[in-house]
């Protein structure tokens, strides 16, 4: 299994629901390419006692084929089914944790999670051994919103970049700090509170870190009036 | 009445370094509170040259943020106008040509050399060795010469353009570099390493001083040579590799000891990983247009993405939402040395002063990246 798959199985930890369709999904399709599998062996000791004449390139590449082919088919089953299709497009996005392109997007898996779960999320994100990249805001004005979007990486040879995303209401910015489970999240939420005045509620030291000492304002916040 | 000083429990002082200070590299100034000589906590405190570039980013449009890259990490600047070109080529979906992918290498990997070389320099003077930075700024200044000639500038490059570079790079430029390679090939032995690694002093200073775990630089975020000095084989290029790096031939040099010697000799041995790279980009380099067609404004579609390079000092990452409009709408800029620099309080815990000094040297801090 992938690690882009590991992991995805794994932050749907935070989605009880979608990760029962997951699993559900996932073992009709395993019992499919099993099914698939069978029936190309049967295909193929088929194909042998039938087709003996034409097949001058040899049974096994035909095989081997049949089996790529029943792994793509189980891939497609398995991702899709659970998670809320392209929901960019249409309306607001539901929780959930989203495959993405990474060569059109830069990440690998995209989850939007409520405030109060970040903190699971570090926790899985910190078990499967990855690291904290970034925190950051977003200042969605018209939807008097703000998203925090936490941003994961891991040192492994294969390429694997997951973005937490969640929203909180612009008038009470407030949600739970991770700096307990990623030490290097203090800094990251400090910044972040600098710029957009999001309280980590917990955090053990939310003093300014790049603005001066007594600043009350919030330059990065759509709003804001130099 | 007060406790006569002899009789207090608790003999621990304050002590301010910086901001103003030789060994800090700029105005990076840390809070140390002391037992004697030993470091009992440290506190960096940030910000002194916050420009706020992320706000800038928002106020121009796409191409008018360029010029604000370069003057973040002034020494890796061009690595930092990549990391922008490629994050805004990814959301507005432009193809660079082949030609000018190589010249960004070559020129990426030249500016990586002097930032490693100055960085070298600048760790001997805080050390006290004086000399080796006569010849690092020897070497230094070909490279500036030869880089002013394409660029236009020496410090705070604004080469880069959406679609390729600015200005072709010609003969007397090829043949300079590879004068160049040769020249530090023949110099490496015998003034960088029998000088100065070889130096029993440099040694002692550096070898089991400033240990970063494996564990530890994962959890703080450290990437870069930091990372690679505690035996994380982490390199984007290779990893995640962008622009045209996986078409040339050259190791990641990782070490296990996780000391200071151990970051030292990474930043070493990549120097000789970039001459590859430059050699064999510059032996492979095609004709062809050097930047494509791309519309003096751009509006890249809504949508949110990210993108990351490797920087002489680690892992940079920009990430950019568009709501389809002729400015970004959120530039965020993840700075390698911010991350890196966070270890410090952690690591420094119970040192000496002086070798907490050498440890801070050997994290390569450029003040302008960590306040950005």
């Amino acid at each position: 299994m992938s690690i882009v798959e590991e992991t995805r199985i794994a932050l749907l930890d935070l989605f009880p629901e979608l990760a029962a369709a997951d699993a559900e999904a996932r073992a009709a399709a395993q019992a499919e390419a099993e099914a698939v599998a069978e029936a190309a062996t049967a295909d193929t000791v088929d194909d042998e006692t039938e087709a003996i004449e034409p097949v001058a390139e040899g049974d096994a590449p035909a095989g081997g084929d049949d089996e790529v082919e029943a792994a793509e088919l189980s891939e497609a089953a398995a991702e899709p089914e659970p998670e809320p299709e392209e929901p960019e497009e249409d309306g607001p996005r539901e929780n959930g944790v989203m495959l993405t392109d990474h060569a059109a997007r830069g990440t690998d898996i995209d989850v939007l999670c409520a405030p109060d779960q970040v903190v699971e999320a570090a926790t899985i994100m910190d078990e499967a051994g990855f690291f904290l990249e970034a925190i950051t805001g977003v200042d969605w004005i018209k939807e008097e919103k703000l998203e925090v979007i936490y941003d994961y990486n891991q040192f492994g040879q294969e390429q694997c970049r997951v973005a937490v995303r969640t929203l909180i209401p612009r008038s009470e910015p407030e949600i739970p700090t991770i700096s307990d489970v990623m030490p290097s999240a203090n800094w990251h939420e400090r910044e972040t509170h600098d710029f957009y005045g999001i309280k980590f509620a917990g955090h053990p030291h939310l003093i300014p870190i790049l603005l001066p000492e007594d600043a009350d304002f919030h330059p990065l916040l759509k709003d804001f009036k130099p | 009445m007060t406790v006569p000083i002899e009789c207090r429990q608790d003999e621990t002082f304050v002590l301010n370094l910086g901001p103003q200070h030789p060994a800090t590299h700029g105005v990076l100034r840390v809070k140390l509170t002391m037992d004697g000589e030993y470091i009992v906590e440290a506190e960096p405190v940030l910000g002194y040259i916050h420009r706020m570039h992320e706000k800038m980013a928002e106020d121009g449009n796409f191409a008018q943020f360029m010029p604000n890259t370069a003057r973040m990490d002034y020494l890796h600047a061009l690595a930092f106008n990549h990391g922008y070109c490629l994050v805004v080529e990814r959301a507005a979906g432009i193809e660079v040509p082949e030609r000018a992918e190589y010249i960004r290498v070559i020129t990426v990997e030249m500016n990586r050399l002097i930032s490693h070389i100055l960085w070298w320099a600048a760790f001997l003077l805080d050390l006290g060795g004086f000399t080796p930075l006569l010849y690092a700024f020897d070497d230094r200044e070909h490279v500036l010469d030869l880089l002013e000639r394409v660029t236009g500038s020496r410090l705070t490059y604004c080469y880069f353009r959406f679609g390729g570079v600015y200005n072709d790079i010609d003969d007397e430029f090829i043949t300079g570099t590879y004068a160049f390679v040769k020249r530090l090939r023949s110099r490496m032995p015998s003034l960088y390493h029998d000088l100065v690694t070889g130096n029993i002093i440099l040694q002692k200073r550096l070898k089991g001083i400033g240990i970063i775990t494996e564990e530890q630089a994962r959890r703080y975020g450290c990437t870069g040579p930091v990372a690679r000095g505690s035996g994380i084989n982490y390199d984007i290029r290779k990893n995640e590799s962008y622009s045209v790096y996986s078409e040339f031939d050259f190791d990641v040099p990782v070490y296990n000891e996780c000391d200071s010697f151990a970051r030292y000799m990474v930043r070493m041995d990549e120097m000789e990983q970039s001459l590859r790279i430059i050699e064999q980009a510059l032996d492979k380099l095609p004709d062809g247009p050097i930047r494509a067609k791309v519309p003096k404004i751009l509006k890249p579609p809504e949508g949110d993405y990210w993108a990351s390079v490797e920087t002489a000092r680690g892992n940079l990452g920009y990430r950019l939402v568009c709501d389809g409009k002729k400015n970004p709408y959120k530039l965020k800029l993840r700075s390698p040395t911010f991350c890196n620099l966070s270890c410090f309080a952690e690591v420094s815990e119970g040192m000496l002063l002086a070798d907490a000094l050498a440890f801070m040297g050997s994290l390569d801090l450029v003040i302008p990246e960590i306040d950005r």
